[in-house]
């Protein structure tokens, strides 16, 4: 497929299946509740991980307080502290990026932007829902039985997950793996409906390289997670079997507290394998959906088409596909094989190309744009800068030998918290700025917005840039507190206090946007159709916000790709998806040959 | 205007915080300067890439933002420039890669005739065994781990005989001789860290791991566990004393080993307290106090 196919006009194939039938709600509790429609889970899915995210968020301000202020706040116990970082940590990785960016996102955007009625299995993308949402409701459960929740580190890493010196080794560890095995179960039923949306329900003439790149990262990522989180699953039953019946998966022979245990033969490195497995690509299933939606947000807020758009479909692919041969990068220090190094370094470096093509190309689709500095582009811009400087980070740590002085340092928490937590935090922002007036027909508040960009990209970057000193300097990550170190200079713990005070600031000023998202919902400006002048098929809805079904009584017939942004020759700067070819359009394709 | 003043600022700030900052890596004591010479080339090589993306992107957002009547540029791809830069990028990847392979190749081939000694990790502190005067560390299994023999060693076995055991938070090694730290822990992941030698390993229950470095420096280091291992986790501390020769050997002369410690009840009364007391927060306090002692 070419770009000639992209960007063209051609012949609509006809409409070869009937259309589908619809799941009519007949009830206020089927309409809102257990609704099948797409974008009703899609808004379930986003309300539950937000509320999730924000538990997370509360405990990063408690583990911060300990880090600032060490021996100032009695009420945090070693063993709180490390309950803290342990479901900081899950929380924000599983429940609530991976739920909100592909249970929200891909929820709400696949059908609608493929052309798509609904999902192709309603009822089943319905269960994935509840299912998601009684995991979070056992993880959190784990805070209130006896021992409170795991403090193993979001890792998990046996043998300490299961043994009495980690707290939460009671309750707490067994809740957390029967929360990810449902959270698996879940996601499963809604991946399969994203995958299966993508390739069989795109409409008429929406072939594979028309489909905007937002789909293309929810795609991509959703098999991925299709394909990891098995791996996770696997580890994490196993583990309860450790715990529970006694097995030896992943316990050799010890003496734990002075006192022989009754295990034997089994390898604390493979649980660590089975971890990355799917850890590893983990990252990509957060950071693709990120990928896809800024290349998306950058091309309609800059009036340009995404450069060099089949690159960057090939590179999300390859991305995708390299993120299951990099895993034990995460190892160096682990204890495996050494020669595992050569060849991990080596895969873990090359998949730096073609990020950094992706890179490239985001920064010049603003080159010669006309760049609209809306709320959207300004948390895209705050991405391509958080980005990169996270993506630079993991070119140290992807190289054993500078691995090995930096893993389990504060370096290797400001990398993985930059590139991402941050940036994917910023393409979540500008994505709920951009697509808000679709969801509930009403624009965000601008000032508030902009207040809420530089608080919190200015914020997060003066909390995470210096920590990578800190682990430079050899101060260790999950530690309580310092006590008396010799290498570690006053200075330190005063960066340690400033840190925390910034941290509790961008905390605070998301109430900022919660309070946007709140009021804009009654009191915003009136978005009306397609307010950034998109070409994309989810703003050329029969209503706004669009109604069950998506699309009025025909579905929208597809005849150009969706970055149709400035074309020459025409006086409007976009020309959506559905609109078909003109004739002054196929003179201007015969003068400029190159452009076939 | 304002933005693109911004990002450009943010990527200023970022290169003078680099520099300015007081917070680098500590003076080194072994022989892994190619560990630091290879972070000094990924920070150069990330560095330019960084402000070269940055600030083409501030340009950009200076240069192009929307004024009445600008219209974008439609260019849907410039195979010529995509080539270009796969190329560039590719050979920068290479010049991460090639050193970083190299020195990864040191890092795993210990030299012949370095000097082995065994650090054990158990719940929350480390304690050492040189191998005693045939150089040779007898063999463990975590089964025979008891009160009497805290490192679990085979007591038919003659290399373990006259094991030197230090039941004490702190090892000694002579200056500028090549060592085989071999890694061994009785419960949990520890990891055995000093960021003076830059090197480090996991200690993994059920197995024994290692790496080597040569100590270059006389004086004394702080241990630090690298790897989550509990509650006391972060009181799981250690130190190196590396001095010349002669002092080495004067201290190797005071400890016991193995057999003397097995024959005298009154010794081994002394060394028994490595394996943890029970209660988690008492062992916090008890390795706490311990440490405070040795100091």
């Amino acid at each position: 497929m070419s770009i000639h196919a992209a960007t063209k006009p051609e012949h609509i194939p006809p409409a070869e299946i009937a259309e589908m039938d619809l799941y009519h709600a007949h009830s206020w509790w089927t309409k809102y509740v257990f609704s099948q429609d797409a974008k009703v889970i899609a808004i379930q899915y986003s309300g539950t991980a937000i509320a999730i995210g924000l538990v997370g968020l509360v405990l990063s301000w408690l583990m911060r307080l300990q880090l600032g202020f060490p021996e100032s706040f009695s009420f945090i116990s070693p063993e709180m502290y490390y309950q803290f970082i342990t479901m900081h940590g899950m929380i924000m990785v599983v429940y609530l990026l991976t739920a909100l960016f592909l249970g929200g996102f891909g929820n709400y955007l696949i059908p609608l932007m493929v052309g798509a009625r609904d999902m192709v299995f309603p009822y089943v993308n319905m269960l994935s829902f509840w299912v998601y949402l009684i995991a979070v409701l056992v993880l959190v459960a784990s805070f209130f039985v006896p021992g409170g929740p795991t403090g193993a580190g979001w890792t998990l890493y046996p043998p300490q997950a299961i043994l009495s010196g980690t707290p939460g080794s009671d309750g707490g560890i067994i809740l957390m793996l029967v929360s990810l095995a449902l959270f698996i179960i879940g996601f499963t039923m809604g991946g399969l409906n994203y995958v299966v949306t993508v390739l069989q329900a795109r409409t008429r003439g929406m072939t594979l390289m028309r489909l905007p790149l937002s789909v293309w990262g929810i795609f991509t990522a959703t098999v991925l997670a299709l394909l990891a989180f098995p791996a996770l699953f696997v580890g994490a039953v196993m583990m309860i079997f450790d715990r529970l019946l006694g097995t030896s998966f992943f316990m050799p022979s010890i003496v734990a507290m002075g006192e022989q245990l009754q295990y034997g033969g089994g390898s604390p490195i493979l649980f660590q394998h089975l971890f990355w497995f799917f850890g590893h690509p983990e990252v990509y299933i957060v950071a693709l959906p990120a990928f896809g939606i800024v290349s998306d947000l950058l091309a309609v807020h800059a009036r340009r088409n995404i450069f060099g758009y089949q690159m960057m479909v090939w590179a999300i692919v390859i991305i995708g596909a390299l993120s299951f041969i990099v895993w034990a990068h995460h190892m160096y220090v682990s204890g495996m094989h050494p020669y595992f190094g050569f060849f991990f370094a080596t895969s873990t470096l090359i998949i730096a190309v073609p990020t950094a093509l992706k890179v490239y190309n985001w920064t010049l689709t603003l080159w010669r744009g006309d760049i609209h500095l809306t709320l959207p582009m300004l948390f895209a811009l705050g991405f391509i800068v958080t980005f990169v400087n996270g993506g630079i980070t993991g070119l140290f740590l992807g190289n054993p030998v500078v691995d090995i002085p930096l893993s389990d340092t504060m370096f290797v928490v400001a990398h993985f918290h930059m590139v991402m937590g941050v940036a994917p935090l910023m393409v979540i922002f500008g994505a709920i700025y951009h697509w808000y007036p679709l969801i509930t027909g009403r624009m965000l508040d601008e000032a508030m917005g902009k207040f809420h960009f530089w608080v919190t990209f200015l914020g997060a970057y003066a909390i995470f840039l210096p920590l990578h000193y800190l682990g430079l300097l050899g101060v260790p990550r999950r530690y309580f507190e310092m006590g008396e170190t010799t290498f570690i200079p006053e200075s330190a713990h005063t960066l340690n206090e400033f840190v925390t005070v910034i941290a509790l600031l961008v905390g605070f000023s998301q109430i900022v946007f919660m309070y946007n998202l709140y009021r804009s919902y009654s009191k915003g400006k009136m978005a009306g159709h397609n307010p950034w002048k998109a070409t994309t098929l989810e703003w050329q809805t029969a209503e706004v916000p669009p109604g069950h079904g998506n699309f009025g009584d025909t579905l929208p017939v597809v005849y150009r790709w969706a970055y149709a942004y400035s074309i020459p020759g025409h006086d409007q700067d976009f020309i959506p998806q559905n609109v078909p070819p003109t004739a002054a359009e196929d003179r201007w394709e015969a003068a400029n040959p190159s452009h076939k | 205007m304002i933005v693109a003043l911004m990002l450009a600022l943010v990527a200023i700030a970022t290169v003078v915080f680099h520099f300015m900052s007081p917070w680098w890596w500590t003076p080194i004591a072994s022989n892994w300067g190619n560990i630091d010479n290879t972070i000094m080339i990924t920070f150069w090589i990330t560095g330019v890439v960084f402000i070269a993306v940055i600030g083409f992107t501030a340009y950009c957002v200076f240069a192009f933002r929307h004024k009445e009547g600008r219209k974008a540029l439609y260019e849907p791809e410039n195979t010529k420039l995509e080539v270009w830069l796969t190329g560039l990028t590719t050979v920068g990847v290479a010049a991460l890669l090639a050193p970083g392979l190299f020195v990864w190749g040191q890092f795993i081939t210990v030299p012949d005739g370095a000097a082995e000694f065994e650090v054990m990790g158990a719940q929350w502190a480390f304690t050492y065994r040189y191998p005693g005067k045939d150089g040779v560390l007898g063999t463990t299994d975590v089964k025979n781990i008891n009160s009497d023999n805290p490192f679990g060693l085979n007591k038919n076995d003659p290399n373990g005989q006259d094991d030197l055991l230090i039941d004490s938070d702190e090892a000694h090694l002579p200056i500028d001789k090549p060592v085989k730290v071999l890694l061994r822990s009785i419960d949990v992941l520890h990891n055995f860290y000093t960021p003076q030698f830059r090197v480090k390993m996991d200690m993994v229950p059920g197995m024994i791991t290692y790496y080597w470095f040569t100590p270059t420096r006389t004086g004394t280091f702080d241990v630090l566990c690298f790897e989550l291992c509990g509650t006391g986790h972060y009181n799981m501390r250690g130190s190196v004393v590396v001095e010349e020769d002669g002092d080495y050997e004067a201290w190797l002369a005071k400890q016991s080993t193995f057999a003397q410690l097995q024959s005298d009840p009154a010794k081994r009364l002394a060394k028994t307290t490595t394996p943890a007391l029970p209660v988690i927060g008492q062992h916090v306090a008890a390795a706490g106090d311990q440490r405070g002692a040795a100091r």
